[in-house]
C-alpha cells in the first residue's frame, strides 16, 4: 500500500544513482493491427519516483503503448521487465497485479454509486456476516486514500454529482487504493480549470516523491515541461526520442512530433474590419443556471467566452443556440429575433461545434459523407429528395477543401483521428453554410498540427465575414486567436476584454472567484 | 485525397459492410431455399411458393413500420395490439357504412393515431420508448376489448376481401402491396431527407438535435408511420379471416420484431433497411413454412424462431466487431 507523506517534492528522481533496474521496462514492443502499424519496435523504461512524459501527434501511438501498459493490447513481438526481472502483461488483471493503473480520458466510475463504492467496487470488505460488507470500513479506506491526495471530496456523495477534476480524483484514489506504482494519465488536465490544475499537479509531485512512477500523455507543451522528468516522443508509431526537458525546446519538440517544422500558433493580426451584428445577446437567463448574460459578436470576429471550467461557458452557447430552455432574455441573429430550437438556429445560420465531438458532434457509426452533409439536408435538397450523388460531391469538396484525411467519404466517422474528426465537424456547418459558429473548446484533444489548422480555418472564415464566438480553456489561445473577449464567473459575464487589454493575467482576474 | 488513398488502400467498411449483411441474407434465403427443395417435395410447387410470399407480405407490413421505429433507435412494442384496434374498427364501419375504402382509410387512421400517441409519450412526456410502447399496448388492447365486449364481427363484401385473399394475373393481391410498399419505404429511407435524418437520429440522437434536425418531428413521424402500417397489416388480416374480433392482434408484435432484427436492423439504431427487413420476413416464413412442410410440431416453432434471431445478432455482431478491431 503506498503511504504518502505531505513532505517536500524531491527535486530529480533517483533511480539512476541507485543503479538498479527501472521498475518497469518496455523493450522492443511492436504491436500491427489490419493495415496499420500502431507501435513499431519501441522500448520504454519506467523508473520509480519519475514523471515520464509521453508526447505525439493523435495516431503516433501513445494510446497504443497505453494499452499494452494496462494489458488492453498483447504486443506482437517484444519484452517487458518489472524490476529487471521478464514479465509478460497479458490481461489487464496481469497489470493490475504489477500495480500498474491508467487513468482515462474517460473515466470508468459508475454514475450513481457513491465515491466510497466506486472505489472500491468489486473488492468490498467483507462484513461480519458472510456474504455482506462493511459500508463502514469502505467508506473510512476511501477517506483515507482521498486525504493522502489531499482532496476532502464527501465519499458519500453520488459520482455524477461531482465535477471532472474531482471524478479525477476519485479515479487516482482508486488506483493507489489498488496499491498502484505506475500511474498512466491521460491528458488530465484537459477538463480541468487552472486552479485544479494546480491542485493535480501537486498531488503527482506527491506521489513522485513517495516513488510511484507517472507516465504522463500531453498535447500541452506547458505541462511537459514544468512537470517532466523525461520526454519520449513517438511518431507514426515509432520512438522518435526521450529528451530531458532542460536540453530541448518547444519548437524542437513539436518538430520531433510532426517531423517537419510547423508554427505554433502565432498571435492574429489586427482585425480590420468588424461588420453587421452576427450575434446579440440580452439579458439572458437559463434554469442551467446562467444569469444575465449580454454579449455581442459581429461578422468578421472572432470573440472569445472564457472563464474556469464550471463557469457557464457551455451554458451560455446551448442557450444561444436554442439547445437548452431558457427563462427570460432575447438572442438576435443577424437581426432577427430567436426564440426556436437548434433546428431554427441552423436555418438561420448559426452553427454549433461542441465540446464533446463522439458524443454530441458526430453520427460516429456513419459515414464522414454522411456528417458532411447532416446539417445542410434541407438547403442541399430543399424538395426533401435526398440526391446520394449531389450529396457525396458537396462531402467530396469538402473533405478538399478542409484537408480532411480520410481514404473516402464513405468510411465511417469513428476511424477517423480527433483533428479530421474536428474537421468534419465544422465541414458540416461551412456545408450548412453558416455565417455565425460557436465553437467550443475546438482543441480538445487534437495534436498540435491539427490544432494549427483548425486555428487557420477560423481565421479563413471569419476573413470571409463569418462571426465566431470561441470558448477556450486554453487562456494563451484566447489571447492569440480572439479580437476579443468576454470573461465568465459563476454563471455571469464578469467583463469584457478588448484586444488592447486580452492578456493570461487579465482573463485570470476577472475570473477568479473573490470570496 | 488521392495521398490519403494511396496510404489506406482498403475501402470504406461502412458501406460494404451493409451490401455484405443484404448480400449474407440473401444467401441464407437461397440456401434454406434448396434444402427445403430436396427434403419437400411440396415445397418448389407455385401455389407454396406464393403461400411463403403472401404470408411474408403480412409480416412485411407491420415489420416495415417497426423498422423506421428501430431505426431511429426507438421500439414500438404496441404493432400488434394497434392492428386488432384498428381491425375491429375498420370492421365496423364496413359493416356499417358498407364502404371498404371508408373502413380501410380509418383502419389506417386509427393506426396512425395510436402512433401519434406513441410519439407524444416518447418526445412530450419524455417516457424511453419501450415502456411508453407497453404501456401503450395494454391500453388499445383494453379499448379494444371494451370496444367489441367479447363480440366478433364477420362477413366483408368481396371487393374488400380481395385484398387479403385476392388474386391479379394468378398472383395474389397482398404481394402486390408488398412490392409496391417496399420499392417506396426503400425511397423514402434512402432517397428522401427524411429517411437521412432517421438513420442519423439512430446514430446519435444528440448530435443530431445539434446539427438542426428537428428530433422530435421525426419521432413521432416514424411513430405515426409504424401504427399506420399496423393499421394496413390489419386490413389484409381482417380482409384474409373475414372476421374481427378483440384478440386479432395479439401474438403478432414478436414476430414482428424477429423478422426486423433478422434482417440486419440494430435495436441501438442507425443500421439497417427496410429491404433487409423484407428478406428477414421472407427467412422468417420460409423456415416456419418449412417446418410445416416437414410436419413438425407448432410446439418447436417459437423455439427455433429464437434460435434464428440469437444466431441473425450473433452474426451481425461478429461482422462488426471485425470491422471495429481494425480501426
Amino acid at each position: 500500500m503506498v503511504t504518502l507523506t505531505p513532505s517536500a517534492p524531491t527535486e530529480s528522481p533517483v533511480h539512476q544513482a541507485a543503479g538498479g533496474a527501472p521498475l518497469l521496462e518496455l523493450r522492443g514492443i511492436s504491436k500491427t493491427f489490419p493495415g496499420v502499424r500502431a507501435l513499431d519496435d519501441v522500448s520504454f523504461p519506467i523508473w520509480a519516483g519519475e514523471i515520464h512524459m509521453l508526447c505525439g501527434e493523435n495516431g503516433a501511438g501513445k494510446s497504443s503503448l497505453m494499452k499494452v501498459l494496462c494489458g488492453a493490447y498483447v504486443a506482437d513481438a517484444g519484452e517487458m521487465f518489472h524490476n529487471g526481472g521478464k514479465i509478460e502483461i497479458k490481461s489487464t488483471l496481469d497489470a493490475r497485479k504489477l500495480g500498474i493503473a491508467v487513468i482515462f480520458q474517460e473515466f470508468s466510475l459508475i454514475p450513481y454509486l457513491s465515491v466510497a463504492q466506486n472505489i472500491f467496487l468489486g473488492r468490498e470488505f467483507p462484513g461480519r456476516i458472510p456474504g455482506t460488507i462493511d459500508r463502514q470500513k469502505i467508506r473510512s479506506e476511501a477517506a483515507r486514500f482521498l486525504a493522502m491526495i489531499g482532496s476532502d471530496i464527501d465519499v458519500d456523495t453520488p459520482v455524477h454529482k461531482l465535477g471532472v477534476a474531482q471524478q479525477q480524483m476519485v479515479e487516482i484514489a482508486k488506483a493507489l487504493s489498488q496499491n498502484a506504482r505506475v500511474l498512466v494519465m491521460d491528458e488530465p488536465t484537459s477538463a480541468l480549470s487552472d486552479t485544479e490544475t494546480e491542485h493535480l499537479f501537486g498531488m503527482m509531485r506527491r506521489l513522485k516523491a513517495n516513488g510511484v512512477a507517472i507516465v504522463y500523455i500531453s498535447h500541452r507543451m506547458a505541462e511537459v515541461f514544468l512537470l517532466g522528468d523525461r520526454i519520449t516522443i513517438l511518431r507514426d508509431g515509432k520512438k522518435v526520442d526521450t529528451v530531458l526537458p532542460n536540453e530541448t525546446s518547444v519548437s524542437d519538440l513539436v518538430q520531433k512530433m510532426v517531423g517537419r517544422k510547423v508554427d505554433t500558433i502565432h498571435r492574429r493580426g489586427d482585425n480590420m474590419k468588424a461588420g453587421e451584428l452576427a450575434l446579440e445577446v440580452k439579458g439572458l437567463n437559463a434554469p442551467s443556471g446562467i444569469a444575465d448574460i449580454n454579449l455581442n459578436v459581429r461578422a468578421g470576429e472572432i470573440v472569445g467566452l472564457c472563464g474556469l471550467v464550471g463557469s457557464g461557458r457551455t451554458e451560455v452557447a446551448r442557450a444561444i443556440f436554442g439547445a437548452d430552455r431558457i427563462s427570460s432574455g432575447q438572442v438576435t441573429f443577424f437581426g432577427k429575433p430567436f426564440s426556436g430550437g437548434p433546428d431554427e438556429a441552423t436555418r438561420l445560420g448559426v452553427g454549433l461545434i461542441p465540446e464533446s465531438r463522439k458524443a454530441q458532434g458526430l453520427a460516429l457509426i456513419r459515414s464522414v459523407g454522411d456528417n458532411i452533409v447532416l446539417a445542410a439536408l434541407d438547403r442541399l435538397f430543399p424538395s426533401r429528395l435526398f440526391q446520394p450523388r449531389t450529396a457525396r460531391k458537396a462531402a467530396d469538396d469538402m473533405i478538399q477543401k478542409l484537408r480532411i484525411a480520410t481514404p473516402s467519404a464513405r468510411r465511417a466517422a469513428q476511424f477517423l483521428s480527433g483533428g479530421n474528426q474536428q474537421k468534419v465537424v465544422v465541414g458540416k456547418w461551412l456545408t450548412a453554410d453558416a455565417r455565425l459558429f460557436i465553437f467550443d473548446e475546438p482543441t480538445r484533444g487534437i495534436d498540435v498540427g491539427a490544432k494549427a489548422e483548425v486555428f487557420a480555418l477560423m481565421y479563413d472564415l471569419v476573413e470571409k465575414g463569418a462571426a465566431i464566438l470561441m470558448i477556450s480553456s486554453e487562456l494563451s489561445e484566447i489571447v492569440n486567436v480572439c479580437d476579443r473577449a468576454y470573461v465568465m464567473r459563476e454563471g455571469r459575464i464578469a467583463g469584457e476584454l478588448p484586444r488592447d487589454r486580452l492578456a493570461e493575467e487579465n482573463i485570470l482576474q476577472l475570473g477568479m472567484h473573490h470570496e | 485525397m488521392s495521398q490519403a488513398e494511396a496510404t489506406v488502400p482498403r475501402r470504406s467498411l461502412a458501406l460494404s459492410n451493409d451490401v455484405l449483411s443484404v448480400f449474407y441474407r440473401l444467401l441464407a434465403v437461397g440456401i434454406i431455399c434448396v434444402v427445403l427443395s430436396f427434403i419437400s417435395d411440396a415445397f418448389l410447387t407455385t401455389n407454396n411458393l406464393l403461400n411463403v410470399l403472401r404470408q411474408a407480405s403480412l409480416v412485411f407490413f407491420m415489420a416495415s413500420g417497426l423498422t423506421l421505429v428501430i431505426l431511429t433507435g426507438k421500439i414500438d412494442l404496441s404493432i400488434g395490439a394497434t392492428v386488432g384496434l384498428s381491425a375491429c374498427v375498420a370492421a365496423t364501419v364496413i359493416k356499417a357504412t358498407d364502404s371498404a375504402m371508408l373502413g380501410a382509410l380509418v383502419g389506417i387512421g386509427v393506426g396512425a393515431i395510436v402512433g401519434l400517441g406513441n410519439g407524444l409519450l416518447v418526445t412530450k412526456l419524455r417516457i424511453p420508448s419501450f415502456i411508453a410502447t407497453y404501456g401503450m399496448l395494454w391500453v388499445v388492447h383494453g379499448i379494444t376489448y371494451y370496444y367489441m365486449s367479447g363480440q366478433s364481427v364477420y362477413g366483408f363484401p368481396a371487393e374488400f376481401r380481395a385484398i387479403g385473399s385476392g388474386y391479379f394475373l394468378g398472383i395474389p393481391i397482398p404481394i402486390y402491396l408488398m412490392i409496391l410498399f417496399l420499392l417506396a419505404g426503400n425511397f423514402f429511407t434512402k432517397r428522401t431527407t427524411y429517411g437521412q435524418q432517421i438513420y442519423a437520429i439512430g446514430a446519435n440522437t444528440v448530435a443530431a438535435r445539434l446539427s438542426g434536425i428537428p428530433v422530435n418531428s421525426r419521432l413521432n413521424l416514424v411513430f405515426i408511420l409504424s401504427g399506420a402500417m399496423a393499421g394496413l397489416a390489419s386490413l389484409i388480416y381482417l380482409a384474409r379471416l373475414n372476421s374481427a374480433e378483440g384478440d386479432i392482434g395479439e401474438t403478432l408484435t414478436l414476430p414482428t420484431i424477429a423478422a426486423v432484427v433478422i434482417g440486419g436492423t440494430s435495436l441501438f439504431g442507425g443500421v439497417g433497411s427496410l429491404f433487409g427487413t423484407f428478406i428477414g420476413g421472407l427467412i422468417l416464413t420460409l423456415i416456419l413454412n418449412g417446418m410445416n412442410l416437414l410436419g413438425v410440431s407448432a410446439n418447436w416453432q417459437p423455439l427455433i424462431t429464437g434460435l434464428i434471431v440469437l444466431l441473425a445478432v450473433w452474426l451481425d455482431m461478429k461482422t462488426r466487431s471485425k470491422t471495429d478491431a481494425s480501426s
